[in-house]
């Protein structure tokens, strides 16, 4: 309504980028929403986020509700500024399935930061499906990136693949666990401990913390037997596995270190934040820093386009009348879902046959300049020798 | 509207300023927003103005809600409006009280920048219906 939004309106995003370069938190968090609500023109401005990023850790936490999440976050951010770095922490929480709504209560356990901008604290509810959330969070943590904040903290509910994506998204994941979370089978089912670079243990002062303790070495070390070099028992920081880098491809020499935190007191943190800067030594001296960033380029580029694919077909079935006319035409037996695929693909695969020609013709022609693919090509170029 | 449900949604901040100890009401409305599909950012209680400023601005909510029964609205409220001006965050920011406010204090809260205000019985639909009509275009 008024004139100051105007602006970031169509064309002004250019201005809005510059604000936001200039260090401008209210444009910070007007590119977000722009991300977050999929606005027109929300792609040029994250295409133009990316020349500005690169310097930030990217940390995601994620664990069970109720895990010390939101607090532990909120005690590394006091230490991170204490250090004289700036952080930007994203917080999810889920929203309802059914009026999309969603309480976004993480704030109110972000008490240390308060009246410091330079924690820039964004709550974003899991608004979009298929993708959407991971690809929201992405953009958005680029936004801190060129921003220019130091630390990117993701904080997240670990209950599904969603939430997998999202921490995926982060350099170094740590994981908590609270203290009798569950038997040793539950540490062995598949899910968010596979994914961690760190474990702690919060609320460490609790009945039952060390048989968790205990339980994860365990769970640990059995991974380390399976697994292709067994690079041993060094555990602890990990460091020592640096050399060998034989599997430097995925994070397989890399043995997750446990911390133990009370995060309501701010036991442990510094021991918390050593772990988090060795893994990240890790990742920098085995090359895996840059392996990371080149899948999570890839993934980025496969959900962008799964996302556009998607939207295209949902147009497309709009267009000839919609998907429950279709869907009738199942349930009164003339047809079936498979067939309704092959043919409303049909022609999209033909499309795509020409166009995959295109691709490689201005691959081959590079710098040449003139077609529309080129953009993707040159961004595909620049994810090669990733920072 | 399914799948593509990834439309602007209205962001609001429930906030509790000052030294109210008891926060239920602010609870049954970020619920009931919730249900209307808003997306609700709580963030608890003894907020001080600089708080819920900041707050606003870094979640770049549409919607302000300040709930308060302390009796101190006259001082803290005109200081977050303040805030909100200094990022160039008023203008596009619909702010609603919540609370007792005794009739003579309105005039200076509504001068100060607050669209409307809730007392005492308001029915939750009325506010809902409220911020449909005048969350800002953006």
């Amino acid at each position: 309504m008024s004139g100051a939004s105007d602006a970031a309106g169509a064309g002004g995003h250019e201005e809005l980028l510059e604000d936001l370069l200039a260090g401008e938190h209210r444009a910070l968090a007007r590119v977000i929403s722009k991300i977050e609500d999929r606005a027109p023109g929300y792609r040029d401005l994250v295409s133009d986020l990316y020349a500005h990023t690169g310097g930030a850790d990217v940390i995601g936490i994620t664990g069970s509700p109720g895990a010390g999440k939101s607090t532990l976050v909120d005690k590394l951010a006091e230490t991170y500024r204490d250090r004289g770095e700036t952080v930007g922490i994203i917080a999810i929480d889920p929203s309802s399935p059914f009026t999309g709504g969603a309480v976004l209560g993480d704030r109110i356990r972000m008490a240390s930061t308060v009246g410091d901008m330079d924690v820039f604290v964004r709550s974003m509810s899991a608004r979009g499906t298929l993708g959407g959330l991971s690809t929201a969070t992405a953009d958005a943590v680029k936004a801190m990136d060129a921003f220019g904040k130091d630390k990117v903290i993701i904080e997240t509910v670990g209950a599904g693949q969603n939430e997998i994506d999202i921490v995926r998204t982060a350099d170094t994941v740590a994981v908590l666990v609270p203290p009798g979370s569950g038997d040793d089978i539950q540490t062995l089912k598949a899910g968010i401990l596979e994914i961690a670079d760190v474990f702690v243990v919060n609320k460490a002062d609790r009945d039952g913390a060390d048989r968790t303790v205990q339980e994860l070495e365990e769970m640990i070390h059995l991974g380390e037997g399976t697994s292709t070099g067994g690079t041993g028992h060094h555990g602890v920081d990990g460091m020592a596995a640096a050399e060998t880098t034989t599997d430097a491809a995925d994070t397989g020499n890399w043995s997750p270190p446990i911390v133990e935190t009370v995060a309501t007191t701010g036991e442990g943190i510094e021991a918390f934040l050593e772990e988090l800067a060795a893994h990240r030594g890790f990742l920098e001296s085995t090359g895996t820093r840059t392996e990371l960033a080149r899948k999570r380029h890839a993934e980025e580029i496969r959900t962008l386009l799964r996302a556009d694919v998607n939207s295209l077909l949902e147009a497309e079935l709009e267009r000839t009348g919609g998907i429950d006319a279709l869907a009738d035409a199942v349930r009164t037996g003339e047809t079936d879902p498979y067939s309704i695929a092959d043919a409303v693909l049909e022609p999209l695969e033909a499309c795509l046959a020409e166009v995959d020609l295109n691709l490689e013709r201005s691959s081959e022609t590079e710098g040449g300049g003139g077609s529309e693919r080129d953009i993707s090509n040159s961004t595909l170029g620049r994810d090669d020798p990733s920072q | 509207m399914s799948t593509e449900q990834e439309e602007a949604s209205i962001r609001c901040l429930v906030a509790k300023v000052g030294l109210d100890g008891h926060d239920r009401g602010a609870h049954v409305i970020s619920r009931a927003f919730r249900d209307a599909g808003f997306e609700v950012i709580y963030s608890g209680l003894h907020n001080a103005p600089e708080e819920i400023v900041q707050a606003a601005v870094q979640e770049d909510v549409d919607v302000l809600g300040i709930s308060i029964l302390s009796g101190a609205h006259d001082t803290l409220v005109p200081k977050i409006m303040d805030g909100l001006a200094e990022y160039g965050a008023k203008e596009d920011t619909l702010v609603l009280v919540g609370g007792v406010i005794p009739e003579e204090d309105r005039p200076a809260l509504e001068s100060a920048g607050v669209a409307q205000i809730f007392g005492p019985g308001t029915s939750i639909e009325e506010t809902i219906s409220f911020v449909r009509e005048n969350a800002p275009e953006r």
